[in-house]
Order: C-alpha cells, then sequence, then structure tokens
C-alpha cells in the first residue's frame, strides 16, 4: 500500500537535491581550477556547511534505522555507546586542524592520500592507501545503497530493484554533475533534515508514550536492566563500552572521508564555528535517535525486525504528513554518507591513480573528462553489486570504518604533529593496522573483550614509533615545512 | 609567520586532546558511577535515570557549553594562504 502523504514530502526532498546539483554543475563548467573545484568545492565552505557536510557524512543509515534498532532490543546502554560519537563533531576539526588546512592550500593537495604522498614521498603509501580506500569505502557504499533501496522499498512498497534504481539515479546524477559542491551543499539541507527530523520523531514518541516516567516504568516491568548501561542481557561491559570510543568518537581522524573535510573550508572562522554547530548537530541526532529506540519499546511492542522499528514507530506516533518529512531523514542520512563516499572514491581513482601514475601530463579537458567517467563508473558499479545485497548494514559498515582508522590515522596525526615520522614507519603502521584489523576481526572480535579496533590501533602506533626512530638516518632530512622553525 | 601559525595550531590540537578526555570522564564517570547499583534503588532526574541523565544529557550539555567557551577564548584567527607568510 502507498502512502501518499508521505511519498509527496520524499518527492519535494529529492527535486530540491536536484536543483541544487545542476546549480553547483554551473560552477563546475565555468571554474579556472578543476579538480579544486570537483573534488573539493573550491575550498570554500562556511561554518554551517562544514559542520553539516561532516555530520551528514558521518551520520549513516546505521544512525537513523539500525542503531535504534538495536537501542530497542538493548536499552538505555545502547544509548550511552552512541554518545560516544560526540567527539566527533568537535575532534577532527580540532586534531587536525588549521595546521592540516595551511599544509593542504601550500601543497593544493586535493585528496587525503595526497597529503601522504607530499609528506612521506613514497609510491608504496600512495598505492597502498588508494588500495585500501576504494576496496573499504566500495563495500561500505554497497551497504549504504541497499540500506537506502531497503528503506524506499519499506516506504513505498515498490520492488527492491525500483527502488534501488530510484535512489541510485537520484544520487548519481546530482553527484556527478555537481561534485563536491553538489555533496557538500546538499549535505547542508540532509543534515539539516536529519537533526529536525530526530527532534520531531522524539517529541511525538514521549507523547505517545505518556511521557518519560511512564515510558521508563514500562521498561523496567519488562526487564530493569533495559535502563542500566549494561544492556538487556549486560553484554555492554564497561571495558567494551570504553574502547568502543576509541573507534567511533575519536578514531574517525583517521577517516578520509572525514578528514578530507578538514582541508576544505574557507577560513579559521568557518572552522570554529563548525566545531560548535556540529558538534550540537551529532549530539542530538545520535542522542535523540538512539533514545527514541528505547522509548519505542513500550510504545511499539514486539517488534523482530530491528531495522523497521523507526519507519513504524514514525508512521505510528506522527501524523502523515509530518510522518513523510521524518522518514525523510533516514533516507538524506544514507544519500549524504553515499555522496560523500562516492566523490571521494572518484578523487582517489582520478587524482591518486590517474594523474600520480597512468597520465600526470593530462590536460583539464582530459582531467574533466576522466573524472566524469571514473564517477558514473563506480556509481554504476555499485548498483550492480547492491542488486544482490549482503545482510547486516551495521557491522558491514563498522569493518570499513575500523579498517580505515586503522590504516589512516597515525600517517596522518603523526605525519602532521612529528617531525621525525618517516615513510618506513607509516608503511609499517599501515599495514600493521590493517592486517591485525582484519585478523582480529575473523578471528576474536572482542579479543580480551574489547573492540575490535583497539588493538590495532594501539599496535599500529607503537610499531610506527619504532620503525621511525630506527630508520631515523635512512632519511635524508625532515620536512622543513613541518616544524616550527623559520626557513633561513 | 609561518612560526606563529603552526605554534597556535598545535596549542590548538592539544586543546582537541584536553577536551576529548574530559568528555570521556564525564560520559564513563557518570555511566558506571552512578549506574552500577540495583536498577531497583536508582534514583531518577527529569524521569531517566540519574546517570543517564548526568551522562548522557547533562554531560553533552556541558560539553557544548565547554567548546563555546574554549573556541571563544582561546582558539585564534588565522589566515590560511600564503601571501602573507611569504
Amino acid at each position: 500500500m502507498i502512502h501518499w502523504q508521505v511519498i509527496v514530502p520524499l518527492v519535494l526532498f529529492l527535486i530540491i537535491i536536484f536543483m541544487i546539483g545542476i546549480w553547483a554543475n554551473t560552477k563546475v563548467r565555468t571554474t579556472d581550477s578543476f579538480l579544486q573545484e570537483y573534488f573539493l568545492g573550491g575550498r570554500e565552505m562556511g561554518g554551517f556547511i562544514l559542520a553539516m557536510t561532516m555530520i551528514a557524512t558521518y551520520g549513516s543509515a546505521s544512525s537513523f534505522i539500525g542503531g535504534p534498532g538495536v537501542a530497542y532490543t538493548k536499552g538505555l546502554g545502547w544509548v550511552l555507546l552512541a554518545m560516544a560519537q560526540l567527539p566527533a563533531g568537535y575532534f577532527v576539526l580540532m586534531v587536525l586542524g588549521k595546521k592540516f588546512a595551511i599544509i593542504a592550500r601550500k601543497f593544493q593537495t586535493i585528496t587525503l592520500i595526497d597529503f601522504l604522498r607530499v609528506r612521506y614521498n613514497s609510491d608504496f603509501i600512495v598505492i597502498m592507501s588508494a588500495i585500501a580506500i576504494i576496496v573499504f569505502l566500495f563495500s561500505s557504499m554497497m551497504a549504504q545503497w541497499v540500506g537506502g533501496a531497503r528503506l524506499i522499498e519499506s516506504l513505498t512498497g515498490l520492488s527492491y530493484t525500483t527502488a534501488l534504481f530510484i535512489f541510485a539515479s537520484s544520487v548519481l546524477i546530482y553527484v556527478i554533475i555537481g561534485g563536491f559542491r553538489a555533496v557538500a551543499l546538499t549535505d547542508a539541507v540532509q543534515g539539516s533534515i536529519m537533526v529536525i527530523g530526530t527532534v520531531i520523531l522524539l517529541i511525538g514518541t514521549i507523547i505517545a508514550g505518556g511521557g518519560i516516567d511512564a515510558i521508563m516504568a514500562a521498561l523496567v516491568a519488562e526487564n530493569p536492566n533495559f535502563i542500566t548501561p549494561y544492556g538487556a542481557e549486560g553484554e555492554l561491559t564497561p571495558l567494551y563500552v570504553s574502547t568502543f570510543w576509541i573507534l567511533i568518537g575519536v578514531g574517525v581522524v583517521g577517516l578520509p572521508q572525514i578528514a578530507v573535510r578538514a582541508m576544505s573550508y574557507k577560513d579559521a572562522k568557518s572552522m570554529h564555528r563548525a566545531i560548535l554547530i556540529g558538534t550540537i548537530a551529532i549530539g542530538t541526532i545520535m542522542f535523540g535517535m538512539h533514545l527514541i529506540g528505547v522509548l519505542a519499546r513500550p510504545v511499539l511492542p514486539g517488534i523482530d525486525i530491528g531495522d523497521k522499528v523507526m519507519p513504524l514507530l514514525t508512521l505510528k506516533v506522527l501524523p502523515p504528513a509530518v510522518a513523510g518529512f521524518v522518514l525523510a531523514a533516514p533516507m538524506a542520512a544514507t544519500m549524504s554518507t553515499v555522496n560523500a563516499l562516492l566523490i571521494l572514491v572518484s578523487s582517489t581513482v582520478v587524482k591518486d591513480i590517474y594523474l600520480n601514475y597512468i597520465k600526470p601530463e593530462a590536460s583539464d579537458a582530459q582531467i574533466k573528462k576522466a573524472s566524469f567517467i571514473v564517477t558514473t563508473t563506480i556509481g554504476l558499479a555499485v548498483v550492480l553489486f547492491a542488486m544482490n545485497p549482503p545482510d547486516l548494514i551495521v557491522w558491514l559498515n563498522l569493518f570499513a570504518f575500523g579498517g580505515l582508522e586503522a590504516v589512516f590515522i597515525w600517517s596522518v596525526v603523526l605525519g602532521l604533529y612529528w617531525p621525525k615520522a618517516n615513510r618506513y614507519g607509516a608503511i609499517a603502521s599501515m599495514i600493521t593496522g590493517m592486517g591485525l584489523y582484519i585478523a582480529i576481526d575473523c578471528l576474536a572480535p572482542h579479543i580480551f573483550g574489547m573492540h575490535t579496533v583497539t588493538l590495532p590501533i594501539i599496535s599500529s602506533l607503537l610499531i610506527f614509533i619504532i620503525v621511525s626512530l630506527a630508520t631515523h638516518s635512512k632519511v635524508a632530512q625532515e620536512p622543513h615545512w613541518l616544524t616550527n622553525k623559520t626557513k633561513s | 609567520m609561518e612560526d606563529k601559525r603552526f605554534k597556535i595550531a598545535n596549542r590548538e590540537a592539544l586543546i582537541g586532546v584536553g577536551l576529548v578526555m574530559i568528555n570521556f570522564a564525564i560520559w564513563f564517570g557518570f555511566a558506571y558511577g552512578l549506574g552500577s547499583g540495583d536498577p531497583a534503588n536508582y534514583t531518577y532526574v527529569l524521569g531517566f535515570p540519574a546517570w543517564f541523565f548526568y551522562s548522557c544529557i547533562a554531560g553533552t550539555i556541558f560539553m557544548i557549553v565547554l567548546l563555546w567557551f574554549v573556541l571563544t577564548f582561546f582558539f585564534k584567527d588565522v589566515p590560511f594562504d600564503e601571501e602573507d607568510a611569504q
């Protein structure tokens, strides 16, 4: 059955997104620096757009669909876990900070790998990083794509294939024609919808449940563990929860799709504003959506499939027109993550592989053509894979998350702040990070009761430092542009 | 010029690390400090269990206020472009 009151806001939303793509395309066509414009929006982002594109890229289908579903079965402990994501709003921008922005401008770097290439001057690092980004983010993109299509499927009653086609074509068109500027501007719209939608649904759910007191009493009556920090079965131990913090709060610095945004803003003021706005927005979304999942339990008991909690709850507690707007939020979250990944993978192929190794002397027209072709091809390839989708969106997503964090965090952070960091240290740390992450994830995901990402991140830090110090004599000199010393 | 900008950047990055540690202490401390007893003995604030209220609600609001304070009084406006620097 098709709810027209729900469809109309969704269609309106898609039309706005398209218009932004077309407007951004006029910038792409008139720019005199195509690469900077298409892959970084000309480094012109102000505070609000920077904040929104950070949080919209970070917040995905799992924050709106998967996460509340898990909160529904685990209780307030899962909200606690989700709040570990608060630093994602400020930590990346503060730690990479102004130094990253200044260096990115000085060397005209377009991608995260560009920075690593300038810093370590190693083809091996460039190629290995490119492979990591393409493999991990491609799988992550596919999971998001599946999530988006499933969502449209459940809301509209269309078949999965049709839903996938609608979702894919709406994202692909504006990203291909508008590039990063379209991505960032649509993120601003999508991020706002995510925040406002969360607040509306939270209020609606509390009212439907008869107030917080009544809902808490109902939860205690069913299982007192729902209101403890330990989860319904006591499975959320303090050690696990605190190591989870590393993955989703702090390790975000190592995510290329987030880090690249730290080189795309206009000035210091934009960064300051973005930190505050971004933290408020991410706090609202993560707190609101996960709490909604817990509060939904007494309001809408007996749901077996976690992913259905949020859509069903929205349709139950809100009037149809408002429900349509709120259901645009998970759509927006999915689209805004997918579009960032698509443009990032495309920039990796074009800038880090094509321009470095295949055709360094490419003309502007050739780069333009290659960028459009690569973006389109990757987009279509993801759609093809998503036709036959694997399950468990949340976990697939976290795998890509953790793997990339373990690979990039130290080569970026130490590369930025530690002059002695050198290419051998970086290579050793990246291999350790990725190898250990995959090994632990396959063999013993809860090793010593900690989250999978903990050991890879700690070991790759140690390896980085040891190898860098040991090979110090092999490296000619520290890059002078990195230190405080003024050139004489 | 280059000198000064990087000094500011380094200091601000360290502030970021400090803030994350404060954030973690509040979040983790209140959650397991107040929430590890028997749920039957929980006290409630505004309808929520006290551990949840202080860790996830008041803690978040406190972090946002702290961020505003730090950004206003400790973060410096520096130019990113090279024209002034070279």
